[in-house]
């Protein structure tokens, strides 16, 4: 197994004075998929935030072995982790375009951006017939993928996107899984995938990682997750 | 009819410089919610500045560029040092620190400059550029000048990466960090850049209003008219009501009431917005999910 692009030993999250992580240990895989398995509730969104600074931590965060649990969030964001949030975080007054430009406002290499603008809007072709309109009139699937492609603009080495399928068509969830897929196979971009559909995330994920209240109940690869008897009967259902 | 079209003109010049007043507002309270009382002060503070730079012998617009300069210098450092501590802190705290600002100038110019009224000169002499009969040459200059910081403002945020960082980190600025964006200094410069353009309508106003420490009170508040008139939340809105404001103003004082009583015509519009029309013209209605 390569050196992990991600490690994290003891996380430990607070929301005011209310504890919601109790000491997580994972692990994410370079040019791997992990998924974040668990119920409602159980942490999953907690422990992307408490990774991108944005709420109170504490425990060991090596993002390529560099401690990142004391950074700030912009600063962690311009080390090369993205975080598409729940409720996607696209700015709904601006357009497709600016909020894209968003994404590369941290780069300087002007050929590179021209240049990954062209291939994101050959991903998302709807995003390029949308460019000039506000985000704000998107249906919910432009919006994920916008965000997605927002976040694909700073040209991470870890991608993290917290319930991507969230209130989706099947269509639209298949089509964005499968250009994540696309992009992981074909750049090697490392995945770190919240997700409450255990069984669309274990197609995806090489390794699972549950949760559950705020602690890891299980971890593994995906086949041993999927194959394991608790895990069918809470999570997928048959 | 030519003493209408003068009262218009005049107008036009007061509301341009009520425009900058009421943008430099809306650019702060879109970052933060809040209103700088201390806006109008912190204007007043760089006219003096620049008169004098200009009774130390600087030349009229050496004097201008540098007082921009300094104005934007201290805006940042006023977010940093004063309004920073207590950007968690609850709304009245902030309500009066800027408050407490705006006497903090106040006094300062009167310790400095004196409470005397002093008279600030125009760059703009002899005939107007145009509208000659209807307003006078620093009417029509600082029309001209109002125009400009307009049009910079708007290519500033259309245009530029950190225009367009800063309108993000105003709307959204938890995903503004997640891309990087430092959305603390956005604030810093956006009061720096509110700072910067109140100094213009400081400079404009001044050969007008005359200078001294209270010049800035009446012209804040109808700059505050104008904003709540066009919506708070909107540039634009804010532009176009404080241009309504001043030559409503000017009218209703000429007109109707006397030029005494003007002052309550701001405070009428405000009232009759906030009754009728709370978000303004232009302004988005706010609606809270519970």
């Amino acid at each position: 197994m390569s050196a992990p692009i991600l490690a994290v030993k003891g996380l430990e999250a607070w929301y005011g004075p209310v504890r919601a992580l109790h000491g997580l240990d994972f692990l994410v895989e370079d040019g791997g998929v992990t998924a974040l398995l668990g119920a409602n509730g159980a942490g999953k969104t907690t422990i992307l935030r408490a990774l991108s600074g944005l709420i109170r931590r504490t425990g060991d965060i090596r993002f390529r072995g560099r401690p990142i649990g004391a950074l700030a969030t912009e600063d962690i964001a311009r080390l090369g982790i993205a975080h598409v949030p729940d409720g996607r975080g696209t700015f709904q007054d601006l357009t497709v375009e600016e909020n894209l430009r968003l994404g590369a406002y941290v780069r300087s290499d002007r050929q590179g951006v021209r240049a990954d603008f062209e291939r994101i809007y050959g991903l998302f072709p709807r995003l390029a017939e949308r460019r000039r309109q506000q985000a704000g009139t998107l249906s919910g699937g432009e919006q994920q993928m916008l965000a997605i492609a927002r976040a694909l603009l700073m040209r991470p080495s870890l991608l993290m996107l917290d319930e991507p399928s969230f209130g989706l068509a099947p269509l639209v969830v298949a089509e964005i899984f499968r250009a994540l897929g696309g992009i992981n196979r074909q750049e090697g971009l490392s995945l770190l995938i919240v997700e409450q559909n255990a069984s669309l995330a274990l197609d995806l994920a090489d390794r699972a990682v549950l949760i559950e209240t705020g602690r890891v109940a299980l971890s593994g690869p995906s086949q041993a997750i999927r194959a394991d008897d608790a895990v069918r009967r809470a999570y997928l259902g048959y | 009819m030519g003493e209408f079209l003068h009262q218009v003109a005049s107008g036009l010049a007061l509301g341009g410089v009520y425009a900058i007043m009421a943008l430099a507002l809306v650019m702060i309270y879109q970052a933060t919610q809040l209103i700088n009382f201390a806006q109008g002060e912190m204007a007043m503070f760089s006219t003096y500045f620049a008169w004098k730079l200009m009774d130390s012998g600087w030349p009229y617009w050496g004097a201008f560029a540098v007082t921009i300069v300094a104005s934007f210098i201290g805006g940042v450092l006023i977010e940093r040092l004063v309004v920073r501590p207590f950007a968690n802190a609850p709304v009245l705290a902030s309500v009066i620190v800027f408050i407490g600002l705006a006497f903090i100038f106040n006094s300062l110019a009167g310790w400095l400059y004196g409470y005397s009224v002093t008279s600030f000169d125009s760059p703009f002499t002899g005939r107007p550029w145009f509208g000659a009969g209807y307003m006078s040459a620093h009417e029509a200059g600082s029309i001209v000048v109002t125009l400009c910081v307009l049009a910079l403002v708007y290519a500033f945020f259309r245009f530029t990466p950190l225009g367009l960082a800063m309108r993000a980190a105003a709307q959204n600025p938890v995903s503004s960090r997640l891309v990087g964006i430092r959305v603390g200094w956005m604030l810093a410069i956006g009061w720096g850049l509110a700072a910067a353009i109140g100094s213009v309508a400081g400079m404009m106003a001044a050969p007008i209003v005359y200078l001294d420490p209270n010049m800035m009170g009446g012209v804040l508040l109808y700059a505050f008219a104008g904003a709540v008139l066009g919506g708070v939340d909107s540039p634009f809105g804010a532009v176009f009501g404080g241009i309504v404001v001043g030559v409503l103003g000017n009218l209703v004082g000429a007109y109707v009431v006397g030029d005494e009583v003007k002052l309550s015509v701001a405070l009428a519009i405000i009232i009759a917005v906030l009754v009728w029309r709370p978000s303004g013209l232009f302004g988005r209605k706010l609606v809270a999910r519970v």
